[in-house]
């Protein structure tokens, strides 16, 4: 497949998940929204090394260039999935405090 | 013996330092003590050195106490120079000025304890200055002095600091002497950057391979210097005002101090002027006319010590006149005449203001030498020695300046004896409204006349001495050869020059006594009539009118440098500090807060506090730095 199909799918992703924080006011919407981008993000990482990968492999077939990149994005997943532990709780707390996950609310450095 | 020359200079220093320190402590006669004791020791090492000087086959060679400044090539000493022009000098201040502060013991009693050392330690570092000034073997050494007289003239001009007026001479004083100090430092600059030394035996040597536009304009730097500090035109409206001070410190600035400071400067440096005729040719013009303005002035004038104050002022332009026309060794002759004679009258009139406590007004006077009859004879042979009578001193000085013009130029000669007749006139108007007629103040000052203590009379007699007879160490060679001891003294300093000169034109003998002889009965005549006309005197209350008036009121040269100089320099300040203070630059500062504050209160409606929009202004922001890169390649 082409690697443009994984370039405009990730860009809508991408966009998606823009659109979703802005216009969100739910912390959990937009937090969700975040890790779409970041996802979008990531799905690009893999699609650039896999098709380095493929360049690669037809001048030599024992090489090894571009798979790193896949490797990398399992860190970054779990990097993530620490952020969004971090996050939920942040969110928890929140909602402790002020019975509301409307970000809104959360503008009292203002004063 | 010449070992002691250090302290020559340095005990009016320490007598200052004890008197300044002390004043709150020191009893009065404790601080005449070691205000005269200092001056008076100064004196006597003096003589010493002096007698060793005269010695013959006395060399001069500079005395340096320590390196001074040291900068790349440049190496400044502080050295002294003991010759025959500067023993001459040590000889004039000390002594006359060990007569002034014996003399201030007594004038100043009245001043109360603090206030009196005070007068005696600013008088003692004075005299130190002065001494500085003439001893100093380099320009640097020479300026510190300067500067130092400089600065006390500000002090006791402005001893009662307490009037208004009287700080305003003094600060008259200092700022005109300042005009004057930039000429002489620019020279010292001049001559550090062409000759690479500021010693006097350097910058002599090798004068003579320079070309006459440096040392023209060098020497013209230093007459700029001299006429602030010798009040000559235009420099010399702070000479009058500085009457403002004590009696005693006029005479000290105006004989023996201070003023004589220009005169030895250019003497000292007479083979500079030698070698640039135009700046002769300046020093005599703006002499003679100096010389000439002052004595119309004087001719007017009804305070006691403004009167003197113009004489003064014209004497230094006779001096100048002589240094102009390359008669160097009568400038200095008229330096020690002029300091005896112009003592004996300042401290003479000191006693007449002390008599009529505190009056300086001449009209108000007369007839005083039946109450001061000490008084009395001593100012009368002042004004016989300053009109220039023989066999008083003033007429040997004078005799020798007037000749040298004479060789020179008739015109200098003419005017020259115009100013001679006009001084003789005032000097006698002077006397007379004083002394002759009879007394013209109120009883209760009549009542009050007393002779003034010994304190004061007897400075005035020494004085009045050397002024009758210190003319006979300059006898001019037509009444016997040789005769003329000063000349033979200070040749050494000066036979450069002569020969740079070449010999001058002699005049015959006989046209040289004709001519004097013609003077002296001219300068006769106008005693004369001065005395007949004032001893008549009687106060009336109209006002001068016409020239008389104008005369009066100085030319109105004050009103003038008020509007030339004065005036304007206050508008100015006055359109710098209203425009460009407060419009302007006070606008720039202001408008950059205003801005600031401005800007900052629209910025502020940016923090909404909605993370929302933040958000969007980070997602536009992003955006755009995408737009903008797709459009611009870095």
């Amino acid at each position: 497949m082409p690697v443009n199909y994984y370039i405009f799918l990730s860009a809508a992703l991408f966009c998606i998940g823009i659109m979703g924080v802005l216009t969100r006011r739910n912390a959990i919407v937009i937090f969700m929204c975040v890790e779409l981008m970041l996802n979008a993000v990531n799905l690009l990482l893999v699609a650039f090394s896999k098709m380095h990968h493929l360049r690669a492999l037809a001048t030599d077939a024992q090489t090894t260039v571009g798979t790193d990149a896949q490797l990398f994005v399992f860190f970054i997943m779990v990097v993530a999935a620490a952020e969004v532990s971090v996050g939920l709780a942040i969110i928890v707390m929140m909602y402790r405090n002020i019975h509301s996950v409307d970000v809104n609310f959360l503008n009292r450095l203002k004063h | 013996m010449m070992k002691l020359i250090y302290w020559v200079p340095l005990l009016p220093l320490l007598g200052f330092l004890v008197n300044g320190m002390g004043r709150r402590k020191l009893s009065k006669s404790a601080v005449s003590l070691i205000g005269c004791g200092t001056v008076l020791v100064s004196f006597l090492i003096s003589i010493l050195i002096f007698l060793e000087v005269k010695a013959p086959g006395f060399q001069a060679h500079p005395f340096e106490l320590f390196p001074f400044i040291r900068a790349g090539n440049l190496n400044i000493s502080f050295s002294f120079l003991v010759d025959q022009l500067s023993v001459l000098f040590l000889l004039i201040i000390t002594g006359v000025g060990t007569l002034i502060h014996i003399y201030s013991t007594a004038y100043m009693k009245e001043e109360e304890g603090p206030h009196y050392a005070r007068y005696f330690a600013y008088l003692n570092l004075f005299v130190f200055s002065m001494l500085l000034l003439v001893l100093g073997s380099n320009y640097v050494v020479m300026f510190m002095g300067w500067e130092g007289v400089g600065l006390c003239s500000y002090l006791l001009i402005g001893y009662w600091f307490k009037n208004g007026e009287y700080n305003d001479a003094a600060k008259k004083a200092f700022i005109m002497n300042r005009i004057g100090d930039l000429g002489f430092l620019l020279a010292i600059f001049w001559m550090i950057g062409q000759y690479g030394s500021v010693n006097f035996s350097d910058v002599f040597s090798r004068a003579p391979e320079t070309s006459l536009t440096v040392v023209t304009g060098i020497t013209l730097l230093l007459f700029i210097g001299a006429t602030g500090k010798s009040a000559q035109i235009p420099l010399y409206t702070w000479l009058p005002d500085a009457m403002a001070g004590p009696t005693p410190v006029s005479a000290l600035i105006h004989a023996a101090t201070m003023v004589t400071a220009g005169i030895y400067m250019i003497a000292r440096s007479n083979i500079l002027f030698t070698l640039a005729p135009l700046s002769q040719h300046v020093v005599a013009v703006v002499g003679l006319v100096t010389a000439l303005f002052a004595a119309t002035i004087a001719l007017k004038q009804n305070d006691i010590k403004k009167v003197l104050a113009y004489s003064t002022v014209s004497q230094l332009g006779y001096m100048f006149l002589g240094l102009g026309v390359g008669a160097y060794t009568g400038a200095v002759f008229h330096v020690m005449t002029h300091a005896f004679f112009k003592a004996l009258l300042f401290l003479g009139a000191g006693s007449v203001i002390h008599a009529m406590h505190h009056e300086q007004d001449i009209r108000n006077m007369g007839g005083l030498r039946r109450y001061l009859p000490v008084t009395h004879l001593t100012f009368l042979i002042g004004c016989l020695a300053i009109a220039g009578i023989p066999p008083f001193s003033g007429f040997f000085s004078k005799d020798e300046i007037l000749a040298a013009a004479l060789v020179k130029s008739p015109l200098y000669y003419v005017f020259g004896v115009i100013g001679a007749l006009m001084t003789a006139f005032y000097m006698f108007r002077l006397y007379a409204l004083t002394f002759r007629g009879k007394f013209r103040g109120t009883h209760d000052q009549e009542h009050h006349l007393k002779e003034s203590p010994s304190a004061m009379t007897v400075p005035l007699i020494v004085l009045a001495i050397l002024a009758a007879v210190s003319g006979f160490l300059g006898v001019p060679e037509i009444f016997a050869p040789d005769a003329h001891w000063l000349h033979h003294f200070l040749s050494p300093i000066f036979e450069d020059s002569m020969q740079i000169a070449g010999p001058s034109m002699e005049m015959g003998h006989g046209t040289e006594l004709a001519l004097m002889f013609g003077v002296v009965a001219a300068i006769a005549l106008v005693i004369v009539w001065a005395w007949r006309t004032y001893s008549r005197y009687e106060k009336s209350d109209a006002a001068e009118t016409g020239l008389g008036k104008v005369l009066q009121d100085k030319w109105y040269v004050d009103e003038i440098y008020d509007a030339v100089v004065s005036r304007p320099l206050k508008s100015l300040s006055i359109f710098l500090d209203d425009v460009v203070e407060r419009s302007g630059i006070d606008g720039i500062v202001n408008g950059v807060g205003r801005v600031v504050q401005y800007g900052s209160r629209q910025f502020r409606l940016l923090q909404s506090g909605q993370v929302g929009s933040y958000i969007l202004i980070m997602v536009i922001a992003t955006v755009l730095f995408f737009i903008l890169q797709l459009f611009w390649k870095f």
